[in-house]
């Protein structure tokens, strides 16, 4: 019989070396694009960055009242998705578990977790924008909650699902009342988890700028009023990468740094918040 | 003893009306908790049933106008009223086909290195890496592809290409046209690099299922690394595979922010993919806000509920994948 | 725990704010063309340190500035694709020329210093159209003896979204050239043949400044206040012109706003020996009967503002103030058709 050994062994460092390459690929471009932040964002980052709204060409400018508008509609965001999100994960986990109803919400909720966010956005201008004559926070703030929530509603219900569920039976039979159940004991036991889930979320509404699109509009003013067009950071990062004005395409660049500090820096708070809870666990 | 029987009798008594009175009393917020999570599930199915009924309602006047036309026509004239969401449609599917064809095979070899062949105290540090890729939102990409990668296309790869693929019959009608950088082909690959990092983690993920002792026993025999993917853990986890990868194709077809920077804007394909085009997201975001109720925007929010559709139907397919896989786990 | 914790963050953001001028109830919102921005901007600056008020103007493009005065979200809307008569009346509007501008070709090409090229408008029109391809082609050729046009393909750069800038420009190669009126026709978002499409005259202008071989349409403040190169122009008398003020205001010179009810204009392809071939008003769209009176007279005060003090910041950005004659009539009008009461 031939010596089949050489052929094999050359095959498996082709595609072990294709392995690695591809790795190195995936390495490099990450490297590249956070690479290109820091080097351009870093540059920009000053005290006026902080304290300056955004101003015209030729005038100096910041960035606060993007940076203020992007926490207020997250902020409002996450109020409003976060109860949302966390009770549908606890109907699917705890009173729906095992109902036709939550197969097929679980369904629909994988669907709008990953669906198109300009479509959410279209969505809102139609329900909230158009009736009401104007652009505001508000209407920004109902489309990232509607990014949100799905992302709490499937952490949620998996963290309520590794509940043991004799730690339930034994409440229950202690006298409580289903809500409390879940309430005093499911809810305490997976703290950690939803708080994960939540931070994720928020990472995710940080990050989107298609539904803010129609919905916030943007402002060249500082303003806090909900009901009013309100800017953010990808809002602003989206005008000024297009503007061909070098200090407004530098305040482009470290809005994208200080977005993507934010969204890395909630990613690795809810990863370290899980890897704690394992290390409780085990 | 019958006093302390009859004094446990009357305290037992007595306890279990306090009991039966507070139990009574937390019936009502009981049962409103109950609902109110009922309610939020409910919610989560209006909302996409909301979104379904706002859009196809919106598109209808562009869909009774033009019919089936408005699949296979590319004309799109504001002021004659003439709209057709063929090049909007195909630039999406082009875009993300480019991008799965670059970004799958790539993921899939990292989440191969990962579980297979790297050293282990690299394991976390370098899939948290991928991971992070993963969070950047997309805008990052958009402008970074812009400033960056747009000009390298233009003066480097585009050129290549065109001078040696685009030489070649057949394909070579792919990668013809002036190197300008912005394109399809742009497009594509900053998607790809977008959805490389789900692609990764889904598959490793997935690849985790295997049992060890299957590998081992393949090792055991003295199969090499590339034969143990090859035949036990690829064909263990196929389904689940696939659907990771519709997940990610899913993702691609919605993206607006890392494409409308770099792929040109014009509302016509041709068959080079180096050359300028159009996605359903891209036309949205950059015509919605000009658009005059009526036909106009009514086309737009067609080309918005083509979107939702495909988008739909990938999702609930990679979604039956992945359950069949949990199933067997 | 975290959601306390970015709440207070919230407070604390708005409390370190509250020191920073907030937005208050007199501030005005417009959104519309990108053509007049830089000179608003700078308006808005000045008419804030005079009286306080603010102006957010969401610089969107002409098209979008309409809708959005249509769907009654602003107090005002800008475009330089002014509404008919019809139009107007139709929708309730008042319309009037704010300030007037000229829209300059520009151009990437290495070596090549703003002014150096030369293109005439049919030229102009068979490079978007798709027939002339490269910057060596006879017909640029002939036109520019004295510059060593290399052998290129041009990047077309238009515009994306609806603008009154494309209105102008597309009304312009409508006036030169037959086979583009036959083929696309004008209009603030066409069927464009060929080229790549950028977000605003800002987009326009940051893609043609980054693209190797790249020619756009932007209005004169956008080409000058980032020093791209610009081309000169043959006008219809044949003359070739620079894009300058003087250029401008000839070509103004011979609109005669008396006789065009609802102030209706277009300036392109004006006769005479210095005229620029590609000037153009831009407008403001107001309702006559207002949602919201306190907010239209507030807009009403600032456009007399940047009337009657605002000349020189807009020279300054080679912009044309309107005449005297003309703000008179615009100042009747407001009087008698916007209700301020």
């Amino acid at each position: 019989m031939a010596n089949l050994y050489p052929g094999r062994r050359r095959r498996n460092v082709i595609w072990t070396g294709l392995a690695y390459a591809a790795t190195a690929f995936g390495l490099a471009w990450l490297a590249l694009i956070l690479g290109a932040l820091l080097w351009q964002g870093f540059g920009g980052l000053s005290l006026d960055v902080f304290t300056k709204v955004t101003a015209p060409a030729g005038m100096v400018g910041g960035l606060l009242n993007s940076i203020v508008g992007s926490v207020i509609v997250t902020v409002i965001g996450l109020a409003i998705g976060a109860p949302l999100g966390i009770l549908a994960g606890t109907y699917l986990a705890e009173y729906g578990r095992y109902t036709k109803l939550a197969t097929v919400v679980r369904f629909i909720n994988d669907i709008l977790l990953s669906a198109p966010s300009i479509v959410v956005g279209l969505f809102i201008y139609q329900l909230l924008v158009v009736p009401a004559g104007h652009f505001s926070a508000l209407a920004g703030a109902v489309a990232l909650a509607v990014i949100g929530a799905p992302i709490m509603v499937r952490t949620t219900e998996d963290m309520l699902n590794l509940v043991p569920n004799p730690l339930r039976e034994a409440a229950s039979a202690l006298g409580m009342p289903r809500s409390f159940v879940i309430r005093r004991v499911a809810y305490r036991a997976v703290r950690s988890g939803i708080v994960t889930g939540i931070l994720l979320a928020v990472a995710r509404m940080t990050g989107e700028t298609a539904p803010l699109i129609f919905t916030a509009l943007g402002n060249s003013l500082f303003e806090v009023d909900p009901t009013q067009p309100m800017s953010s950071l990808p809002l602003i990062i989206y005008e000024f990468a297009r503007s061909p004005y070098a200090e407004q395409q530098k305040l482009a660049w470290t809005g994208a740094l200080l977005l993507t500090l934010t969204v890395l820096g909630l990613s690795i708070l809810a990863r370290a918040l899980s890897a704690q809870r394992g290390a409780n666990q085990s | 003893m019958t006093a302390t029987a009859i004094d446990t009798l009357s305290g037992a008594q007595s306890a279990s009306i306090d009991r039966a009175a507070a139990l009574k009393r937390l019936r009502l917020p009981d049962s409103l908790f109950r609902n109110l999570t009922l309610f939020s599930a409910l919610v989560v199915l209006l909302l996409l049933a909301g979104v379904a009924v706002a859009l196809f309602i919106g598109s209808w006047p562009a869909f009774s106008t033009f019919g089936l036309n408005f699949f296979i026509s590319d004309r799109w004239s504001p002021p004659k009223q003439i709209f057709g969401g063929e090049a909007a449609i195909v630039g999406t599917l082009i875009t993300s086909a480019i991008a799965m064809v670059i970004g799958v095979p790539v993921g899939l070899g990292i989440a191969v290195f990962l579980t297979e062949l790297c050293p282990t105290p690299l394991r976390r540090p370098i899939g948290i890496a991928i991971e992070l890729l993963a969070g950047i939102p997309s805008i990052i990409y958009g402008i970074w592809g812009v400033y960056y990668l747009r000009p390298v296309m233009q003066a480097y790869i585009q050129p290549f290409l065109i001078n040696t693929i685009g030489d070649v019959p057949l394909i070579g009608a792919l990668f013809q046209g002036p190197p300008l950088g912005y394109g399809v082909f742009t497009a594509g690959l900053v998607l790809a690099v977008m959805i490389l990092p789900f692609v990764t983690a889904i598959s490793r993920d997935v690849f985790d299922t295997v049992p060890s002792v299957l590998k081992e026993a393949a090792y055991g025999v003295g199969a090499t690394t590339f034969e143990v993917v090859g035949n036990i853990v690829i064909p263990y986890t196929r389904v689940g595979v696939i659907g990771g990868v519709m997940l990610a194709l899913g993702r691609a077809l919605g993206e607006t922010m890392a494409v409308t920077f770099v792929i040109g804007n014009a509302s016509h394909i041709s068959a080079s993919i180096l050359a300028q085009g159009t996605t359903i997201s891209a036309m949205i975001a950059n015509q919605f806000a000009d658009a005059d109720p009526g036909l106009f925007t009514s086309s737009l929010m067609a080309l918005g509920f083509i979107l939702f559709i495909i988008t739909f139907i990938v999702l609930a397919a990679a979604r039956w994948m992945l359950a069949e896989l949990e199933l067997k786990a | 725990m975290f959601l306390r914790s970015l709440i207070s963050a919230a407070i604390g953001a708005t409390l370190v704010a509250s020191t920073v001028t907030i937005a208050s109830a007199g501030d005005i919102s417009g959104a519309g063309a990108t053509f007049p921005f830089p000179i608003y901007a700078k308006w808005a600056d000045a008419y804030k340190n005079a009286t306080g008020n603010g102006l957010n103007y969401q610089s969107i493009g002409s098209g979008a500035g309409i809708k959005q005065i249509e769907a009654k979200t602003v107090t005002f809307g800008a475009t330089d694709a002014p509404l008919t008569p019809e139009q107007l009346d139709k929708a309730g509007l008042a319309q009037w020329p704010m300030v007037m501008g000229g829209i300059v070709p520009v151009l990437n090409l290495e070596g090549v210093k703003a002014g150096d090229v030369v293109i005439d408008g049919p030229t102009l029109a068979k490079i978007y159209l798709g027939t002339i391809t490269k910057w060596n082609d006879p017909a640029l050729k002939a036109l520019n003896s004295k510059v060593n046009l290399p052998d290129l393909a041009i990047a077309v750069i238009h515009r994306a979204d609806g603008s009154g800038t494309t209105f102008n420009f597309t009304n312009y190669l409508d006036k030169v050239s037959p086979d583009w009126k036959a083929k696309v026709g004008e209009a603030t978002s066409v069927e464009w043949p060929t080229g790549i499409g950028a977000k605003g005259n800002d987009g326009v202008a940051n893609n043609v400044a980054t693209t190797k071989g790249a020619i756009g349409y932007v209005e004169y403040a956008y080409a000058k206040q980032n020093k791209l190169t610009y081309a000169d122009m043959i006008n219809q008398a044949g003359k070739t012109v620079a894009p300058t003020i003087e250029a401008f205001q000839a070509a103004a010179a011979n609109a005669d706003w008396s006789k065009a009810p609802g102030f209706y204009l277009i300036l392109s392809d004006q006769p005479g020996e210095n005229s620029w071939p590609m000037t153009a008003a831009t407008f403001i769209l107001m309702y006559k009967k207002p949602v919201d009176i306190t907010q239209s007279n507030e807009a009403l005060q600032f456009f007399a503002y940047c009337y009657d003090k605002g000349a020189d910041q807009a020279t300054a950005l080679d912009y044309i103030p309107m005449p005297a004659n003309v703000v008179d009539m615009v100042k009747k009008m407001w009087a008698s058709d916007i209700i301020q009461k």
